[in-house]
């Protein structure tokens, strides 16, 4: 089985351990890689839903049969052994994919202690110990893609995203740092930045100007993923939108609504 | 991980695709087995016309299933396909029309669900050989209405089974669809078009044609009048073999979207004349013939994204009326002398022969020819509608429920003798009435 080559192109198809696939931008995304012929091995809470995701994806055209084991981002023990069934179903490991996470509004968090433990956990805690892992076993079969989604709201510190954005910001520091130790030896971290995306996540919230669909996500995902890119904003306007944001003075960040 | 949320901006309305619209909000979840607990209605792509989709004013929820779209099995060699209600015919057609499956019956437009197919028993060019999509469809996963999930088939509560086939999700919310997908010989349509004089004409033509084409459906210039009413265009077409089609695939036609809506005069009487005139000269060579891709034949119209904005922010209805093989000859002419006499400008009108009696208590189709045509909303549709239900009374026939916004309960019920049976079976399943629609509410007479 040929792994990918150094442009991350790849001629078989792609081994892909996905947490996050059976919902929103996980399901676009794992739909295009199926698409594209690559082997799959989904990880997730839910059995019954797994099932039905990889039912999904064999239709879409996932090459041989999508495998599935129980894993869950509130347990950390749950990583190791669901990232080893998923190297022993694929015969290897190409590319991890992390779409999983918890998203609930400022307001939410901040009248909810628990709930923001809970949301700063699996947001970051977890989500780098899951990480750690599938870089271990990613490196251990001489590199790949470890795909991580984090957010546009870990860019700089705003109103409406305070703490989820703290996680974010955490989160996409460590997968710089992470892509920067472990590239030469074969690792590429790349980390996701969506914007606004419709999905079940973000029914009921103000729709944003350049609100995105999943799909266009997944497009722009895998073609970040052939290419070997360290960071990929999608849908693709919001790295302009967040090029200016970035650039804002803090005086100005303190009176807008963003 | 993610938490289901539903869309509860104040003030908010969902609208059909004729604009016609009611307040309401939507509950976007994957999971319809959880989301449809304590709904009244469910809703896929909201390309009903008018308020099949609109839920009822005292409970204005409804349950988006578009994103609980999963293709749950698929056998490549029966053709047999398992799939979440929300999934949209344009993916199944992307996905499989490569490989060589195509949907036994599809509706003029592809941007629909499996869902909303069932619920509305929808038809196509080919009703007078393979009936409704409902006669295609071997098994529904429904929730009802109290709180039980269940199965049901021709074997397995059948009277469920039927009574969703065309019952406009009011005995159940559809949760997954199982039919039987077709082999079709090669990703293009062999169609030939002809000219055809008058609507005497085109019964004719059409009954002539259905001997040896599987899909006919005529196109109507419905602003001639006199000796050439109902004067249009006859389109016939059929899988082409793998030896008549290229090599390659037909390709993805463009799809502009409409960016702002027309000023209500542009749809006035001249420009509606102008555009029919065109269309009719289009066709001067009386007769064509030759490959097309499925886009253009089945779904001209997906074509323009958004084309309803073509008739303004009042938007547009459609009124489809069925007119029974019992009725008295001339019964087209007599439903266009309405339309013609009343100066009811009409962008589209469309005539198709149909064959075959749906096998839902409420489908739509029945031997015989449906008229469909769209109207604007002026302030003188109301009256130009009820003068074509009036006629449709007489003529034995029935109304679309799934174009429908303004037909009168009293017509309705007049024309629909197979409610009694309805009800009964809405008795049985959902006594308390907790599944309705504002359609519902308007025609059947359900509580607000």
């Amino acid at each position: 089985m040929k792994h990918q080559n150094h442009a991350g192109q790849h001629d078989v198809g792609r081994r892909v351990a996905f947490l996050g696939a059976t919902r929103g931008m996980g399901r676009a995304l794992a739909r295009r890689m199926a698409e594209a012929g690559d082997a799959l091995f989904l990880l997730g809470r839910e059995a019954a839903e797994l099932e039905r995701s990889a039912a999904d994806l064999e239709a879409y055209g996932a090459r041989g049969q999508v495998g599935h084991a129980l894993c869950d981002l509130e347990q950390p023990d749950s990583f190791a052994p669901a990232l080893d069934a998923a190297v022993q179903a694929l015969g290897g490991l190409d590319v991890v994919v992390l779409t999983a996470g918890i998203f609930a509004s400022q307001q939410a968090l901040e009248d909810d202690a628990e709930l923001l433990a809970r949301l700063l956990r699996v947001d970051f805690t977890h989500s780098v110990l899951f990480c750690e892992e599938a870089r271990r076993r990613l490196l251990a079969h001489g590199g790949g893609t470890l795909c991580v989604f984090s957010s546009v709201a870990g860019e700089r510190g705003r109103k409406p995203v305070v703490l989820y954005g703290a996680s974010k910001a955490g989160l996409s520091s460590y997968l710089e740092g992470l892509d920067h130790r472990y590239r030469a030896e074969g690792l590429r971290v790349l980390t996701v930045k969506p914007g606004f995306v419709r999905t079940s996540m973000t029914a009921g919230l103000p729709e944003p100007p350049f609100a995105g669909d999943p799909d266009d996500v997944a497009r722009t995902v895998l073609r970040a993923i052939d290419r070997g890119q360290a960071v990929v904003y999608a849908p693709a306007p919001w790295r302009a939108v967040m090029a200016v944001i970035r650039h804002l003075p803090r005086s100005v960040m303190r009176r807008v609504n963003f | 991980m993610t938490k289901e949320r539903s869309k509860h901006a104040q003030g908010s309305r969902l609208s059909g695709w004729g604009r016609h619209s009611a307040p309401g909000s939507e509950l976007l979840t994957e999971n319809l087995e959880r989301g449809s607990a304590d709904m009244p209605l469910s809703r896929g792509l909201g390309r009903s016309y008018g308020d099949s989709s609109l839920p009822p004013a005292d409970k204005p929820f409804a349950l988006n299933t578009t994103l609980a779209d999963r293709i749950l099995a698929f056998d490549e060699e029966s053709g047999l396909l398992r799939a979440e209600a929300g999934l949209a015919l344009a993916e199944l057609n992307r996905l499989l029309l490569p490989r060589g499956w195509f949907t036994p019956v599809t509706p003029g437009t592809q941007y629909v669900t499996l869902g909303g197919m069932v619920a509305a028993d929808v038809h196509g060019k080919n009703q007078h050989v393979d009936g409704d999509f409902g006669d295609h469809v071997t098994r529904l996963l429904m929730r009802v209405a109290d709180e039980r999930v269940l199965w049901c088939s021709p074997e397995e509560h059948a009277d469920l089974f039927y009574g969703s086939i065309g019952g406009m999700g009011l005995l159940g919310h559809i949760l997954e669809v199982e039919f039987t997908m077709r082999r079709v010989p090669s990703p293009w349509i062999w169609q030939e078009t002809e000219r055809v004089a008058n609507i005497d004409a085109f019964e004719r033509a059409l009954s002539d044609a259905a001997k040896d084409w599987p899909m006919t459906v005529g196109w109507i210039d419905c602003v001639a009048g006199g000796a050439n009413l109902g004067r249009g265009i006859l389109m016939k077409g059929r899988w082409a073999t793998a030896d008549e089609a290229p090599k390659d695939p037909p390709h993805a036609l463009p799809r502009p979207k409409l960016p702002f809506d027309f000023p209500s005069w542009a749809l006035g009487r001249l420009s509606v004349r102008a555009f029919n005139e065109l269309y009719f000269r289009k066709h001067f060579r009386k007769e064509t013939r030759g490959l097309v891709g499925p886009q253009s034949f089945f779904y001209p119209l997906d074509v323009l994204r958004d084309w309803y904005r073509i008739y303004g922010q009042r938007g547009f209805t459609q009124w489809q009326g069925l007119l029974p093989r019992s009725a008295p000859p001339g019964a087209a002419r007599r439903t266009l002398e309405i339309l013609s006499a009343r100066g009811g400008a009409s962008f589209l009108a469309v005539i198709k022969d149909c064959n075959r009696a749906g096998v839902g208590t409420l489908s739509f189709p029945a031997p015989g020819i449906t008229l469909a045509l769209d109207i604007p909303m002026r302030d003188d549709t109301q009256a130009l509608i009820d003068a074509l239900n009036e006629q449709l009374l007489r003529e034995g026939g029935r109304i679309y429920l799934a174009k429908d916004s303004l037909t009168r309960p009293e017509h309705f019920h007049a024309m629909e003798p197979r409610l009694a049976e309805f009800e009964r079976l809405r008795d049985v399943w959902d006594p308390e009435r907790k599944l309705r629609s504002a359609q519902s509410v308007r025609l059947f007479g359900d509580r607000a």
